[in-house]
């Protein structure tokens, strides 16, 4: 009883985190049964994360944008933009893949300083601001296209960011080693760190959860882990976008959490004047916030393109949108200052999950958009109503 | 018909554990200029939301009779349909809009379903001559100057066909001539039927217009003063004000050693860009080590932009002057230069500026220094919940545990959170801006205790306050403010209430 007690608290305290992964599963399983098992099949889950990872690296930075209260309307077509340099770096410029990679990351954090310097220190409204970004990137990309129209690309470990998967180190027919081995990896660190910080809690004498349910939950997490590793591995392996968007929402989930500067841009978020009296630069984090959306846009431009083999005149279309969507499903308040950056990543992969089982169950584009809208709803008005009553 | 056009009879009204109001009888004449006076908190304002309907029927207990008649106002409609209009402090014009769409908003002049623009014009003429105010009503109102804007509130008002007028802190933000004018134009009025009530804390100018006075004190009526029947002066008026005895809320102090002087202002003038105008002129102080000065004055007299002033700046103003920590001149421009000179500011709103509300009592306490729980780049979240721990149980916050939402929190525990925040930094002169302000007595037991510690330990305290038994109780020595100047310093042998009001209400 007291096990089962316990479950109860820690569920309805942590109901808004949960939410997310809940609806997720439930949705990964309506198409499961709907399509006859077609949707879980390796490929389609493979395929399904890649078209997801130029979006959630877009939501990544969404995110922080939304949790300091401004909005960036520019990303979608500054990561068509930066898409189509790089796209013209290695074709025309003949410049080597590291070197273009590099330019474009730089060029995308420079643009999105520069919006932070508007938005912070001119004072002009982000939603203005980025507004004249997204109708500015659109003329560029346009421009730049011109010419061409589209940009093949013939680079094949340019492309490979898009499309290839990671090297196998011996060859089993049917499964991918080397993923596998990653997994394990994961699934042994996983354990490893929660062990310590157990352990951790337990010396500075603080609450922790019963070891039943410590148990359980490293079980679950993963057996998780354990089944997405495999599943992926069951077709060509992890991917490069994938191993990008990991270590991407890794190392803003680190930021965010663990540093001084992620404690910032949630104060700033929370209470601007708070935190400007508290000692901290509201200016300065504006702008980080902003830079680190431009060098995320790049990141989002190369991989499209690499995607795509090329860059278009329309990429980037209405990217933005989907990023912003994928933040408020993932848990982000449009009040500022909450959000995390996995439950955006979360987010987008319901997004890209709703259009993808639904091409697959054969539902009309007109009925996904109607459907699309509806989810977005029902995400925004679970966050409220769940807001006042977690602790 | 009574001679009375309003009466309030026996009206209560309770905030959540403050009794604002309690059986305050209220009566004004026909054609008076009845003025209210009182502290600070002594209820003035909630009395007059209840008269204009802010705070509808149901929400106070009491009656109120209008003309005879008993009323059950529900909002600021109902008591404007009867002839009551109120002029609040702030003025609500609408900066963008002409002076004609100003005074005509929410009662337009139609022709059928359209508004009737010449006609709207030729009436605002009209109502701009009564208040003796020569300009073209097509004017921005954002071009008009603070005294012309006031006018314009009563031209305004006027248009509404007014008999009651409530007037709040009219000439708070006027110079000494557009004061005068503005008191003269009262007068006038009163000639002309409209009965005013006036809210001031400027005591000379009550004096100079008043018919009747009214004293509230503590949420009670004291006393209403007649002229020509009863004897009036500032001193009378002050003394009814005050009058109460100063309890034994205050702890004592175990010992009063004073050290050098650790921070001082010399002419420090600041302009606001913002208003327009100069808050700050000449203000010169000082505190010195282990010491609590107090500094008093009414609302508006520049207390809070003071504070602001030295910590840093956070508003912009354009400041001129000197500022010493410990013999050294220094120069803040951002909040965190002051924080690293040892200075903290405890803001006197807690909701607004003071704390994260959505955020929980660790992160809260830890974001003014998390330096000190950082190592190599990473915050160790264990020792930071074991420094809230600390402070929640050092300072009894009642709260399950740090992780609680501050939100969710009572305003004395919120206080008491938001000077945790402050003592993390360790600092050496503590600012504290309006400390007990909307908290119970045990919680204000609490904090004058921990200030008593805390400057025990060889901390300075600058605690700006307008509860003068406040004041008086913890203070070692008192500065008064008024108009942005540094009116006074008293030695706390010297300080009284009433030498206190008598400096503040110049």
């Amino acid at each position: 009883m007291k096990f089962l007690e316990e479950a109860k608290h820690l569920l309805k305290q942590n109901i808004r985190d949960y939410g997310m992964y809940v609806a997720l599963a439930v949705i990964m399983l309506i198409f499961t049964i709907t399509t006859g098992g077609l949707f879980i099949s390796s490929r389609n889950i493979s395929n399904l994360i890649n078209q997801t990872g130029y979006i959630a690296v877009l939501a990544v930075g969404m995110t922080l944008i939304i949790v300091i209260r401004h909005i960036d309307l520019s990303v979608g077509y500054l990561a068509g933009f930066l898409g189509a340099i790089a796209a013209i770096l290695l074709t025309k410029a003949g410049a080597p893949v590291y070197l273009t990679i590099l330019i474009v990351l730089a060029l995308g954090t420079i643009i999105g300083l520069f919006n932070g310097y508007l938005v912070a220190y001119v004072g002009i409204p982000a939603f203005v601001a980025t507004l004249a970004g997204m109708l500015a990137f659109r003329g560029a990309l346009l421009l730049v296209t011109e010419e061409t129209g589209t940009i093949i690309v013939p680079n094949k470990s340019f492309n490979a960011i898009g499309n290839g998967f990671i090297p196998d180190i011996a060859h089993v027919p049917g499964i991918h080693l080397l993923t596998l081995i990653i997994g394990a990896l994961a699934i042994g660190f996983y354990i490893y760190s929660e062990f310590n910080t157990r352990k951790n809690k337990i010396k500075y004498n603080f609450e922790v959860i019963s070891s039943t349910m410590f148990i359980l939950k490293l079980i679950f997490v993963s057996a998780i882990i354990a089944y997405i590793t495999w599943i992926l591995s069951g077709y060509n392996g992890l991917s490069w976008t994938v191993v990008i968007v990991i270590i991407v929402v890794a190392i803003y989930h680190v930021i965010t959490t663990k540093t001084p500067l992620g404690r910032y841009i949630y104060a700033v978020g929370g209470n601007p004047e708070a935190a400007k009296l508290s000692g901290i630069d509201v200016s300065k984090i504006t702008l980080i916030v902003f830079g680190s959306m431009g060098l995320l846009s790049a990141l989002s431009g190369i991989l499209y393109t690499a995607r795509l083999q090329s860059a278009t005149t329309t990429a980037g279309t209405l990217f933005e949108l989907d990023a912003i969507a994928a933040a408020y499903v993932g848990g982000v308040s449009a009040a500022g200052g909450v959000g995390k950056v996995t439950g955006s990543i979360v987010g987008a992969l319901v997004m890209a999950s709703l259009i993808n089982g639904m091409n697959l169950m054969g539902v009309g584009i007109s009925y996904q958009y109607i459907i699309r809208g509806a989810v977005l709803a029902a995400a925004v008005i679970f966050d409220v109503k769940t807001r006042n009553k977690s602790r | 018909m009574s001679e009375y056009i309003l009466e309030m009879k026996n009206i209560t009204k309770i905030f959540p554990g403050v009794k604002a109001l309690d059986g305050v009888d209220f009566k004004v004449k026909k054609g008076e200029i009845h003025c209210l006076v009182g502290e600070n908190g002594s209820g003035k304002s909630t009395l007059m939301k209840i008269l204009s309907g802010v705070y509808p029927f149901g929400e106070y207990s009491g009656e109120i009779i209008f003309e005879g008649k008993l009323q059950k106002f529900k909002s600021i409609n109902d008591s404007e349909r009867v002839g009551i209009v109120t002029i609040y402090q702030e003025l609500a014009l609408i900066p963008e809009l002409t002076i004609y769409e100003n005074i005509f908003l929410g009662h337009e002049i139609k022709k059928g379903r359209f508004i009737d623009w010449n006609e709207t014009i030729v009436r605002a003429k009209e109502m701009l001559k009564k208040v003796k105010l020569d300009i073209n009503p097509t004017l921005k109102v954002k071009d008009l100057g603070v005294g012309m804007q006031q006018l314009v509130e009563i031209a305004k008002a006027l248009s509404k066909n007014v008999k009651l007028l409530i007037l709040d802190e009219p000439t708070a933000a006027l110079n000494e001539d557009d004061s005068e004018n503005l008191l003269k134009l009262i007068r006038d009025l009163k000639q002309h039927g409209v009965t005013c009530i006036l809210i001031s804390h400027k005591l000379k100018e009550v004096i100079s217009v008043a018919d009747s006075i009214t004293v509230l004190r503590d949420g009670k009526m004291i006393s209403t003063l007649e002229v020509g029947k009863d004897e009036i002066s500032e001193n009378i008026i002050i003394k009814h004000m005050v009058g109460r005895e100063i309890e034994d809320i205050y702890p004592k102090r175990k010992k009063k050693e004073f050290g050098e002087k650790v921070f001082e202002v010399k002419n420090l003038s600041a302009y606001d860009p913002n208003l327009g105008r100069e808050i700050l002129k000449d203000v010169e102080f000082n505190v010195r080590k282990g010491e609590i000065v107090g500094i008093a004055g009414l609302m508006g007299a520049g207390r809070t932009e003071l504070a602001l002033s030295i910590f840093g700046n956070p508003k912009g103003y354009k400041l001129k002057g000197e500022i010493y920590v410990n013999g050294q001149m220094k120069k803040f421009t951002k909040p965190k230069d002051a924080i690293r000179a040892g200075i903290a500011y405890v803001s006197e709103d807690r909701k607004g500026n003071g704390l994260i509300l959505i955020d929980d009592i660790r992160n809260n306490i830890s974001i003014t220094n998390l330096k000190e729980l950082t190592n190599n780049g990473f915050i160790n979240e264990n020792e930071e919940i074991k420094v809230a721990n600390e402070y929640k149980e050092s300072l009894r916050i009642k709260a399950p545990s740090v992780e609680q939402k501050v939100g969710n929190l009572s305003g004395g525990n919120q206080q008491k959170v938001s000077l945790a925040k402050w003592l993390f930094v360790k600092p050496h002169v503590l600012i504290l801006d309006e400390p007990t302000r909307g908290i119970d007595v045990g919680a204000k037991y609490e904090i004058y205790t921990l200030m008593n510690q805390l400057v025990e330990k060889g901390m300075s305290i600058i605690m700006i306050s307008s509860e003068l038994p406040e004041v008086l109780g913890m203070s070692d020595r008192v500065y008064v403010m008024s108009g942005g100047r540094m009116v006074g310093e008293l030695p706390i042998e010297e300080a009284t209430q009433e030498k206190i009001m008598e400096l503040a209400t110049n």
